[in-house]
C-alpha cells in the first residue's frame, strides 16, 4: 500500500472529528473522498499534511510505510506528498516562479539533487500554464495575489505538475471552477497519473470523476469511511443525497 | 508553527562578527578640546576646519540627547568612549595584508579586478579610509572619489563651501558630536553634466573596542550630473555597546541626480540585548536645484538600536524626493526611522515607501514628516507604510507627521499592519519549503518594492542579508 490509515482519530478544539478511520489507497490509484459538509474531509487532508491544530488522539497513517504524524509538515512534502488546498492562501509579492523555484530547491535538495537551472524550470512552468490556460505573465504574480478562485485552483495544480509529488490529495479541485476550467485541471491530474503515484480527490461532485476515473469512491460520515463503492456511488449521491447510500451504516 | 520555533528560525546569525588582529593607534577614552586638536592636527587640517570643529563642540556641550524616539537605552558614557582608532600604516604605499583579508571576508570588492568589475569601493576602518579603488578611471570622467580627509587637502575650497551646509552643526545632539569629532568617510564630487561611470561604494567597519565612529559623507552633484552611491556597514560582536554616530549630506544642483543606497548590517547584539551598535545617524539631502533629484533607499538589518530619518529638503522647483526602506529588528532590537519630506519649491514631488519588519521582542517605529511650506504650490507626496509582524511580543508604530501649509497640495498616506501567518507558514512548508527559508521568503515578498529600488548588484545581497537574518545556522 502506498497510503494506510488505521484507526485514525482526531480532535478539533475537543471535539472529534475523525472517529477510528480506516482507508488504504494502493499505488497507481485514484480515489475519491465524498461527505457532506463539515464531514472532516479538509481535516483528513489537514493532517495527513501536518498542519498546526489538530489533536490525534489515536491510530496512525504511513505512507509508504513512513510514519506520516509524526514528521514536519517540510519532511512529508519532502517524501512526496501534495495537498492541493481548498482555499490557497495568498503570499503578497513573492512571485509565482520564484515560489516555485524556492520549493523546488528545497524538494530537490532533500533528496540530494542539485537546483534544477532557471531556464529549465521556467521552460517547464511555462508550459504547465499554458496546459492550464493560463496567461504568460500569470509566473510573475505574486503567489494567489488577487487571483479569482479558479486560477487559484489552477495554480494549485500547476505547482503539482512541477513539484511532481508521488501522492496527493486534492482538496474540492473542482469547487467554483467553470466547465472548461474543470476540464483543464482534470487533464493536469490525468498528465500525473502513473503506476507509483497515488491520488485522493476530496468533492461534492460527480463531474470532475467523469473527467478523473476514480478507483473507489469513500464517503466520510461520522468521522470514518461510512461507505466505499466503485466510480458509480457518486452518482447515486448526486441523485438521492447522502441519506441514501448512507442508510443502514454505521454513522 | 510554535513561537518557539519561530524564535529559534529567526535566532541570530551574525557573520560579519570576527575581531581583526591589528595594530592600532589609539587615543585614550575621553572627549574635550585637545582630543579635537589632536584630530584635527593628525589630519593635517587648515584652519577653517580646526575652528568649525571647536565651535561644533562647543555647541554641543551645550546639547542634550534627543528622547522622543521609541527606543530605550541607559545612558551613554561619553567620557568613555575612544574617539580615534586608526590602523597603523607599515608604509605610506603599502597596505596591510590584515585588513585586505577582513574585507575579502566580509565580501568587499576590494581588488580592482574583482568580480563586481562596475563598483567602486572606499573601505573605511575605525576612523580612517584605508583604501580606495578605481580612483584613475573615476579620475578620466571628471569624478572625485575619495576619503573626506582627503578632500579637505586637495579641495579644501570644495569642502569649506558645502560642509555643513544641509546638516549645520548644531542641527542637533549627535551630528554636533559628528562635526567636532567626525574622522573621516567618503567625498564624492560629479561635475556638470557627468553621468558617473561606476557604481561608487563605501564599506564602513568597527574594529576596534569602545571605538565611536564618526564618519562624514559628503557628495556633490553639480548640475546635470548622476551618481548612485552604497554603503554597507558591519561591526565584530563585542558585548559592550559601540556608538556609531554618522553625518551624511548630499547636494544635488540643477537637473542632477543621487541616489543613495545603504545596506546596514552592523552587529545587532545578542538575544538578550547585550552589545550591539547604537547607530544615531544623521542624513540629509538638498534638491538645491530645478528638477534635481535625490533618493534614499535603506536596507537595515543591523544595530542594537537605529535612529535616522535620511531626508530631502526639496527647495528647487519641480525636484523629486524620495525614501525606499525596508527596516527588520529581531531580538531585543530597536528600530526608530523614517524620513522627512521638506517642499520648499514648487511642483515638488516626494514618495515614501517604508517596510518595517518585527520579530522576536524587537520594536520597529517608522517616523515620517511630510512638510508642505506655503510656497511649495502643486506639491504632491505620497507615503505608504507597512508593518510586517513575526510571533507575538514584537511591536511595530507607526508616527506620521504631515503639515501641509499650502492648500494645493496632495498628500496622501496610506499604512497597513499584517502578520506572517500560520497559513502562509504552512503553505510554504507544505511545498516542501523549511521554515526559515519560508519566513524569508514571505519577508522577501513583503519587501518587494524596495529591493527593487536597489542597484542590481546590491539587490540580490539584500536579499541574501535578509535571509541570513532570518536564518538559524549559517556561519
Ligand atoms: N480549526 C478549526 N477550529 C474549529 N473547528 C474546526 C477547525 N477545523 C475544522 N473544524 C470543524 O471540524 C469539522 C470538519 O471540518 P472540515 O473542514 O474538515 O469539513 P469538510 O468535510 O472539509 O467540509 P466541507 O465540505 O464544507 O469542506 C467542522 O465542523 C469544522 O467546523
Ligand atoms: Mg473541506
Amino acid at each position: 500500500m502506498m497510503l494506510t490509515i488505521r484507526n485514525l482519530t482526531v480532535a478539533v478544539e475537543g471535539r472529534r472529528i475523525l472517529d477510528g478511520l480506516d482507508l488504504d489507497i494502493a499505488a497507481g490509484e485514484v480515489h475519491a473522498l465524498m461527505g457532506p459538509n463539515g464531514a472532516g474531509k479538509s481535516t483528513l487532508a489537514n493532517v495527513l499534511a501536518g498542519r498546526e491544530g489538530y489533536e490525534v488522539l489515536e491510530g496512525k497513517a504511513l505512507l509508504d510505510g513512513q510514519d506520516l504524524l509524526t514528521m514536519e509538515p517540510e519532511a512529508r512534502a519532502q517524501a512526496g506528498l501534495f495537498l492541493s488546498f481548498q482555499h490557497p492562501v495568498e503570499i503578497p509579492g513573492v512571485s509565482n516562479l520564484q515560489f516555485l523555484r524556492t520549493a523546488l530547491d528545497c524538494l530537490r535538495k532533500a533528496r540530494g539533487e542539485p537546483p534544477l537551472d532557471s531556464a529549465a524550470l521556467l521552460r517547464a512552468a511555462r508550459e504547465a500554464a499554458q496546459l492550464l490556460g493560463l496567461p504568460a505573465d500569470f509566473l510573475k504574480r505574486g503567489v494567489n495575489e488577487g487571483f479569482s478562485g479558479g486560477e487559484k485552483k489552477r495554480n494549485e495544480i500547476l505547482q503539482m505538475l512541477l513539484l511532481e509529488p508521488r501522492f496527493v490529495i486534492l482538496d474540492e479541485p473542482d469547487s467554483g471552477l467553470d466547465v472548461d476550467a474543470l476540464k483543464l485541471v482534470a487533464a493536469g491530474v490525468n498528465r500525473l497519473r502513473r503506476p507509483d503515484r497515488a491520488f485522493l480527490i476530496i468533492t461534492h461532485y460527480p463531474r470532475i470523476l467523469e473527467y478523473v476515473r476514480p478507483d473507489r469512491v469513500h464517503v466520510l460520515h461520522g468521522g470514518r469511511i461510512a461507505r466505499s463503492g466503485e466510480a458509480e456511488l457518486a452518482h447515486q449521491i448526486e441523485a438521492g443525497g447522502y441519506a441514501a447510500v448512507l442508510e443502514g451504516s454505521v454513522a | 508553527m510554535s513561537t518557539a520555533e519561530l524564535d529559534a528560525a529567526l535566532s541570530q546569525a551574525y557573520e560579519a562578527g570576527f575581531v581583526t588582529d591589528i595594530e592600532t593607534e589609539t587615543l585614550p577614552p575621553g572627549l574635550d578640546e585637545k582630543v579635537i586638536e589632536y584630530i584635527s592636527v593628525k589630519k593635517n587640517e587648515p584652519d577653517f576646519l580646526r575652528q568649525w570643529r571647536l565651535n561644533a563642540f562647543h555647541r554641543w556641550q551645550t546639547m542634550r540627547e534627543p528622547r522622543w524616539a521609541h527606543v530605550h537605552y541607559e545612558p551613554i558614557d561619553y567620557q568613555g568612549l575612544i574617539y580615534y582608532a586608526a590602523p597603523k600604516r607599515r608604509s605610506e604605499t603599502e597596505i596591510d595584508p590584515k585588513l585586505l583579508e577582513t574585507y575579502e571576508k566580509l565580501g568587499v570588492p576590494v581588488h580592482e579586478r574583482a568580480a563586481l568589475a562596475g563598483v567602486a569601493v572606499d573601505a573605511v576602518f575605525d576612523s580612517v579610509s584605508v583604501l580606495t579603488t578605481f580612483k584613475d578611471k573615476l579620475a578620466e570622467a571628471g569624478v572625485i572619489f575619495c576619503p573626506i580627509s582627503e578632500a579637505v587637502q586637495k579641495y579644501p575650497e570644495l569642502v569649506q563651501k558645502y560642509l555643513g551646509s544641509v546638516v549645520p552643526p548644531g542641527d542637533n545632539f549627535f551630528a554636533a558630536l559628528n562635526s567636532a569629532v567626525f574622522s573621516d568617510g567618503s567625498f564624492v564630487y560629479v561635475p556638470k553634466g557627468v553621468r558617473c561611470p561606476l557604481e561608487l561604494s563605501t564599506y564602513f567597519r568597527i574594529n576596534t573596542a569602545r571605538t565611536g565612529q564618526f564618519e562624514r559623507t559628503l557628495i556633490i552633484a553639480d548640475e546635470g550630473s548622476y551618481v548612485s552611491y552604497l554603503e554597507g556597514c558591519t561591526a565584530p560582536m563585542r558585548d559592550e555597546h559601540q556608538l556609531h554616530a554618522a553625518v551624511v549630506e548630499l547636494i544635488a544642483l540643477e537637473g542632477a541626480e543621487i541616489r543613495y543606497s545603504t545596506v546596514q548590517n552592523w552587529y545587532p547584539g545578542d538575544e538578550e540585548g547585550r552589545g550591539g551598535v547604537y547607530n544615531f545617524v544623521t542624513k540629509r539631502g538638498l534638491c538645491a536645484g530645478r528638477g534635481a533629484k535625490i533618493s534614499w533607499t535603506q536596507v537595515e538589518t543591523g544595530s542594537a538600536i537605529t535612529w535616522k530619518y535620511p531626508s530631502v529638503i526639496l527647495k528647487g522647483d519641480d525636484s523629486v524626493g524620495e525614501f525606499y526602506s525596508v527596516a527588520l529588528t529581531r531580538g531585543r532590537q530597536q528600530a526608530d526611522t523614517g524620513t522627512k519630506m521638506i517642499h520648499l519649491g514648487r511642483n515638488t514631488r516626494s514618495t515614501i515607501v517604508s517596510k518595517g519588519i518585527a520579530a522576536g521582542h524587537s520594536q520597529n517605529a517608522y517616523r515620517g514628516l511630510v512638510r508642505i511650506n506655503p510656497g511649495a504650490s502643486g506639491a504632491r507626496n505620497y507615503t505608504q507604510c507597512d508593518s510586517l509582524l513575526i510571533g507575538p511580543h514584537c511591536g511595530a508604530h507607526t508616527f506620521p507627521y504631515i503639515e501641509s501649509r499650502n492648500p494645493r497640495a496632495i498628500v496622501e498616506h496610506e499604512a497597513s499592519t499584517s502578520r506572517v501567518s500560520e497559513e502562509q507558514l504552512f503553505y510554504c512548508r507544505q511545498r516542501g519549503i523549511d521554515p526559515e527559508r519560508a519566513v524569508a521568503l514571505i519577508v522577501g515578498g513583503f519587501c518587494k518594492d524596495v529591493f527593487q529600488k536597489l542597484p542590481l548588484e546590491f539587490a540580490v545581497e539584500a536579499g541574501k542579508l535578509l535571509e541570513v537574518s532570518l536564518e538559524g545556522s549559517v556561519g
